[in-house]
C-alpha cells in the first residue's frame, strides 16, 4: 500500500489576478455520495499550457470537466471556482454562457454529423451571428488557428464525418475556439491520434497559446514536457503536486511523482 | 529498436515542417474579454431550456391523465352494474347465466370468463413450445442469413392486422375443424388455433431476447466439460432463461386475453359455459365486440358489458403486475 | 452414449417444431397472398363498396384508412416526440419517472378493444362527436401512443452521449442540443419508428368500430370544404376503414361474394403492412446514409 496520504502536497500558487481560472477545495461526489475528487485547489495562470497528468482514473477528467459544469448532471460539486472575480460553481450562474466562456476539447472527436461549416457555424447561428460573410470569415480564422484550413478549405460543404480522426479532433478544436472562449479545456485531445496529427494539434497548441490560457490532460508525458508550461499530477482523486513543467519532471518533490514521472517515461 | 525511433522522430519533425502553420491572424475570433454580467443573468437559452422541459412534460403528463381517464372511465361505468344495478359481484363472477336484458340476477359472466381463460392458456401452451424452439433454432443453432430472414417473416407475422387472421380463421381453420369433430366448427379449439399464431411472434421474439442474453461463457464453459449441445442448453441456457422465458410466455397471453376481432369471428359467439372445445362459445372480448352496439347507454345491459371491459382491464393490470413480479424476482 | 441419443432427439425435435412453424408462416403468407391478390384490381380499388350486391370495391374504406392513419400520426407524433425526449434527455431517476414508464407500459398492453369502448365513451357519447373520423382518429392515437413513445426514446437514447457533449460544451441549452443535434442524428431511427407504428395503425380495427362505426357516409370527392358534411375531408362523419370492413363483411354476411372482398383486402393489408415493414427500414438506412455521407447538400 502506498502510503501517499503522508506524502505533502506541494501545489504551486498563483497571486489571484494572474490566473484565469481557479479552484478552492474542489470535491466531486457521483450519484451524490460517491467522492471522486478530493479538495482540489489549483489556479491556471492566463495564456499558459497547464498538463494534468496522472494515473488512469485518478480524477483528471472529473476536475476538469468540472470547470465547464459539465459534471452538473452527474455529480455534486462543492468547493467554489473562481473566474473573473465570481464563484461560477453556483447555481446561479448561466452555464450556458460559462461554456461559451470556457471550450473544451474531448478525448473522442465527436464532431456534429453536419458539414465543416456548419459545424463551425451551428453554435454562432444559436447565439445569434446570422451575418454571412461574418460567419465565413470566423470559419476560416478559426480553422487557420486550428492548422486545418489548407486541408478542408475546399470541402467546407462536405461531411465532417468524411474527414480523418486527426482532422476532426482539429475540427473540434476549431468550433471551440470559434466561440472566442477565454479558456480551452483539452481531454486527451491526442490520445485518437497518430503522431503526425498529434505533431501538428500540438503545434497548433503552441501557437493559440498566445491567446487562450489551456489547461489539457495527457498520458503523454513526452507530450506533456513539450508543450506544457505548468504541470498538475494526480493521484487518487487528489493533485498532489503543482509546479512548473520542467520541475515536475527534472525535480518531483513527492515519492509518488516521482515514481510516477519514471514509470511513465521508463 | 533505436532507428525506428528515429525514424518516425523524423516523420514527425517533417511533418511539422512542412505544414504551413500561418501566422495565426485572430481579427474576427479574438478572444475578447467577456462580459461577466452575463454569467448571472438568464440568458435565451435559459428560456430555451424552460420550454424545452416544460413542452416535453407536458406530453408526458398528457399521457399520464389519458391513463388515469380511461382507468376512470371504464371503473366508472363497469362499477355501475354493481353500484346502480346492485347485481351481487360474486354472481358476477360465477354464475353462468347471462341474460342481463331479463334484471339484475341474470348477469354471471363465469362462461365468458372460463372461456377467456380457456383459449388464452391453450394457446399459450401450444405456443410455448414451438416459440422455444425458434428461439433455439434462431440463438443456438442457425446464424445468419436464415435466421435473418426468420426473423423479418416473425416481424411480419406481428404486423398482420387481426381481422385477416380471423379471416384466414374463417376460410381455414372453421371448415378444418368442422370436417374433423363435426359440428359448425366454431369454438374454442378454433379460436385457440388462431390465437396461438398470433402470439407465436411475441413470445418467439421476446424469448429470442432472453438467450441473447446469456453470457456466451457460460455456454463455452459446459460445452468445454464436454457436455452435449442439448445438455447445454438444458442445464444453462435453459435454466438462466427461465423467468424471461416466462415473461414472455405473459406477455403472449396478455395479448391473447385482449384479443378481439379475431376471436370473435372463430368462436361462434354464443354464451354458454363451454363443455367442449368445439361448440360455440363467448369470450368478454368478443361478446363486447358483439354487443355494445345493441344495447342502449345507462340500461343494466350496457352496464353489464362495461364491467366485462374492466374485467379485462383489470386482467391487462395482473398481466403487467406480474411481468413485473417477475422482473423483480431474477 | 445416453447424452448423444437424447441430444440427437432433442435438435431433431426442434428442427421439427422449427419445420412446423416455417410451413405455418409460408401457409398464411401464401394463401392471404395468392387467395386475394388475383382479386385486387384496379376497379376493385377505384369503386365504391356494395352493401348487398356482388362486385363492390373498397374506394372509400382505403381512403378513410389512409385519412385516418394521417390523423392519427399528425396527433401522436407530436405527443409520442415529445413525451419521449422527456423520457430520453430530461426525465430524472426517480419515482415518478418510474411511474409514468410503467403507465406507458399499461397503455401498451391494454386491449385494442377497451381503448376503442374508451374513445366511444369520451369523445362519441360524452363529447357528442357521434361515430367520427376525428373519434377514430383519437382512439388511435391512444392505442399508437406508447409504441411510437418507446420507439422513439429508442432512437433518441441510440445517439452517442458525446454528441450531446460536444453540443453542451459549446454553451448550447440542453433542449437546442436535442433539436438541431440529437433529433436529426435519431432520425432515420425515428423514422422507422413511426413508419413500423403506422403500420399497426393501418390495420388496426377493434379500436375503430365503436370510434369511426361500421359503415361510412356517402363521400364527394370534389367536395374539398372540410367543413361540409358530404365532402371527403369532413373529420366528423363516420367512416369505414378497410381492416373494419373485412370485420363487418364476414359478421354479417349480407353480400355474396364475402370471401372475394375479404380476400382481397386482406392481401392489400399485408401488402401495405409488408411495405411498411421493409419500407421502415430502407428508408431509415437510406436517410442515414445520407446524413453520414461524405457530401452533404
Ligand atoms: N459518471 C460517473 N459516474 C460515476 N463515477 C464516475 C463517473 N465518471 C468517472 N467516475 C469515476 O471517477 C473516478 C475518476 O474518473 P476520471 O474519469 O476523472 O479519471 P481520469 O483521471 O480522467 O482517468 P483516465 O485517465 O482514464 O481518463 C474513476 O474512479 C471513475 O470510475
Ligand atoms: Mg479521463
Amino acid at each position: 500500500m502506498e502510503n501517499w496520504q503522508n506524502q505533502k502536497s506541494y501545489i504551486k500558487t498563483f497571486a489571484e489576478d494572474e490566473c484565469a481560472i481557479s479552484t478552492n477545495n474542489l470535491s466531486v461526489f457521483y450519484g451524490g455520495t460517491v467522492q471522486k475528487l478530493f479538495d482540489v485547489s489549483l489556479g491556471f495562470k492566463k495564456n499558459t499550457i497547464t498538463a494534468l497528468i496522472g494515473a488512469s482514473g485518478s480524477g483528471k477528467s472529473t476536475f476538469l470537466r468540472s470547470l465547464n459544469r459539465m459534471n452538473d448532471r452527474v455529480a455534486r460539486v462543492d468547493g467554489s471556482i473562481m473566474f473573473h472575480n465570481l464563484d461560477v460553481n453556483q447555481s446561479k450562474i448561466n452555464v450556458y454562457e460559462l461554456r461559451k466562456a470556457i471550450g473544451m476539447v474531448f478525448q473522442k472527436p465527436n464532431p456534429f454529423p453536419k458539414s465543416i461549416r456548419e459545424n463551425i457555424t451551428y453554435a454562432l447561428k444559436a447565439n445569434g451571428q446570422q451575418n454571412k460573410k461574418k460567419l465565413d470569415q470566423i470559419v476560416e480564422e478559426s480553422l487557420r488557428a486550428a492548422a486545418l484550413w489548407d486541408e478542408v478549405k475546399d470541402k467546407l460543404d462536405q461531411s465532417a464525418l468524411a474527414l480523418s480522426g486527426g482532422q476532426q479532433q482539429r475540427l473540434c478544436i476549431a468550433r471551440a475556439i470559434a466561440l472566442k472562449p477565454e479558456i480551452l479545456l483539452l481531454d486527451e485531445p491526442a490520445s485518437a491520434l497518430d503522431p503526425v496529427s498529434t505533431a501538428k494539434l500540438e503545434d497548433t497548441l503552441k501557437q493559440l497559446r498566445k491567446k487562450y490560457t489551456m489547461v489539457m490532460v495527457t498520458h503523454n508525458m513526452q507530450q506533456a514536457s513539450r508543450i506544457s508550461e505548468y504541470t498538475a499530477f494526480f493521484h487518487l482523486g487528489h493533485a498532489l503536486e503543482y509546479d512548473t513543467t520542467t520541475n515536475i519532471f527534472t525535480n518531483p518533490q513527492g515519492e509518488i511523482t516521482e515514481k510516477y514521472i519514471q514509470g511513465s517515461f521508463g | 529498436m533505436a532507428k525506428k525511433e528515429q525514424d518516425l522522430q523524423q516523420v514527425v519533425e517533417n511533418a511539422i515542417a512542412e505544414q504551413k502553420v500561418p501566422h495565426v491572424k485572430f481579427k474576427g475570433i479574438d478572444p475578447k474579454n467577456i462580459d461577466v454580467d452575463r454569467l448571472t443573468k438568464p440568458s435565451k437559452e435559459t428560456r430555451q431550456e424552460w420550454w424545452g422541459r416544460g413542452l416535453t412534460f407536458l406530453a408526458i403528463i398528457l399521457i399520464g391523465m389519458l391513463i388515469v381517464a380511461i382507468i376512470g372511465f371504464v371503473g366508472m361505468h363497469g362499477l355501475a352494474t354493481f353500484i346502480d344495478n346492485k347485481v351481487n359481484i360474486f354472481h358476477f363472477l360465477f354464475s353462468t347465466d347471462w341474460n342481463p336484458g331479463a334484471g339484475k340476477n341474470h348477469v354471471g359472466a363465469a362462461a365468458m370468463i372460463v372461456t377467456s381463460f380457456a383459449v388464452t392458456l391453450l394457446a399459450a401452451l401450444i405456443a410455448t413450445p414451438f416459440s422455444i424452439a425458434v428461439a433455439l433454432f434462431m440463438t443456438e443453432y442457425e446464424s445468419g442469413k436464415r435466421v435473418q430472414l426468420l426473423q423479418s417473416v416473425m416481424e411480419l407475422l406481428v404486423g398482420i392486422p387481426s381481422v385477416v387472421y380471423g379471416f384466414i380463421g374463417l376460410m381455414v381453420v372453421v371448415p378444418a375443424v368442422r370436417t374433423i369433430f363435426g359440428g359448425t366448427g366454431f369454438g374454442i379449439l378454433t379460436a385457440t388455433l388462431i390465437l396461438f399464431v398470433m402470439v407465436l411472434p411475441t413470445i418467439t421474439s421476446l424469448t429470442v431476447d432472453a438467450f441473447k442474453a446469456i453470457p456466451k461463457d457460460l455456454r463455452k464453459s459446459s460445452s468445454a466439460l464436454g457436455a452435449t449441445k442439448w445438455q447445454t442448453i438444458y442445464h444453462v441456457v435453459l435454466r438462466a432463461a427461465c423467468s424471461r422465458i416466462m415473461t414472455a410466455i405473459i406477455f403472449g397471453m396478455a395479448r391473447a386475453f385482449g384479443e378481439a376481432l379475431a376471436v370473435q369471428m372463430a368462436i361462434g359467439n354464443a354464451v354458454l359455459m363451454p363443455y367442449n372445445l368445439v361448440s360455440p362459445a363467448a369470450t368478454l372480448t368478443s361478446q363486447l365486440t358483439s354487443q355494445m352496439g345493441n344495447t342502449v347507454m345507462g340500461t343494466l345491459p350496457n352496464n353489464a358489458l362495461w364491467s366485462l371491459a374492466l374485467l379485462l382491464l383489470i386482467m391487462s393490470l395482473v398481466f403487467n403486475f406480474l411481468v413485473h413480479l417477475i422482473g423483480k424476482k431474477s | 452414449m445416453n447424452a448423444k441419443k437424447t441430444n440427437r432427439i432433442a435438435t431433431g425435435v426442434i428442427y421439427f417444431l422449427v419445420g412446423v412453424v416455417i410451413l405455418l408462416l409460408v401457409g398464411i403468407l401464401g394463401n392471404i397472398l395468392i387467395s386475394g391478390i388475383p382479386h385486387l384490381s384496379w376497379h376493385f380499388l377505384s369503386s365504391a363498396s356494395s352493401s348487398f350486391e356482388a362486385g363492390g370495391g373498397i374506394r372509400d374504406q382505403l381512403f378513410n384508412s389512409l385519412y385516418l392513419l394521417l390523423l392519427t400520426l399528425i396527433i401522436s407524433l407530436p405527443i409520442a416526440l415529445g413525451a419521449a425526449i422527456y423520457l430520453a434527455e430530461y426525465a430524472p431517476d426517480n419515482w415518478f419517472t418510474q411511474l409514468i414508464r410503467t403507465t406507458i407500459e399499461i397503455l401498451s398492453s391494454l386491449p385494442s378493444i377497451v381503448v376503442g369502448l374508451f374513445g366511444y365513451l369520451l369523445f362519441v357519447v360524452q363529447f357528442g362527436f357521434g361515430f367520427s373520423i376525428l373519434a377514430g382518429a383519437l382512439a388511435l392515437t391512444f392505442f399508437n401512443l406508447p409504441t411510437l413513445t418507446s420507439n422513439i426514446e429508442e432512437a433518441i437514447k441510440g445517439v452517442p452521449q458525446t454528441q450531446r457533449e460536444a453540443g453542451w460544451a459549446l454553451g448550447l441549452s440542453n433542449w437546442k442540443t436535442i433539436h438541431g443535434i440529437v433529433l436529426p442524428a435519431a432520425l432515420p431511427g425515428i423514422i422507422t419508428g413511426v413508419i413500423l407504428s403506422a403500420g399497426r395503425v393501418f390495420g388496426e380495427a377493434a379500436a375503430l368500430i365503436y370510434t369511426t362505426g361500421q359503415s361510412g357516409s356517402t363521400v364527394d370527392y370534389s367536395n374539398w370544404n372540410m367543413f361540409s358534411p358530404t365532402s371527403f375531408l369532413n373529420i366528423m362523419r363516420p367512416a369505414e376503414t378497410l381492416a373494419v370492413h373485412i370485420w363487418k363483411v364476414n359478421t354479417e354476411g349480407i353480400i355474396p361474394d364475402v370471401n372475394v372482398v375479404s380476400a382481397a383486402t386482406s392481401a392489400l393489408l399485408v401488402i401495405v403492412v409488408i411495405i411498411f415493414n421493409f419500407g421502415a427500414r430502407a428508408l431509415g438506412n437510406w436517410i442515414y446514409k445520407r446524413l453520414t455521407a461524405a457530401k452533404i447538400k
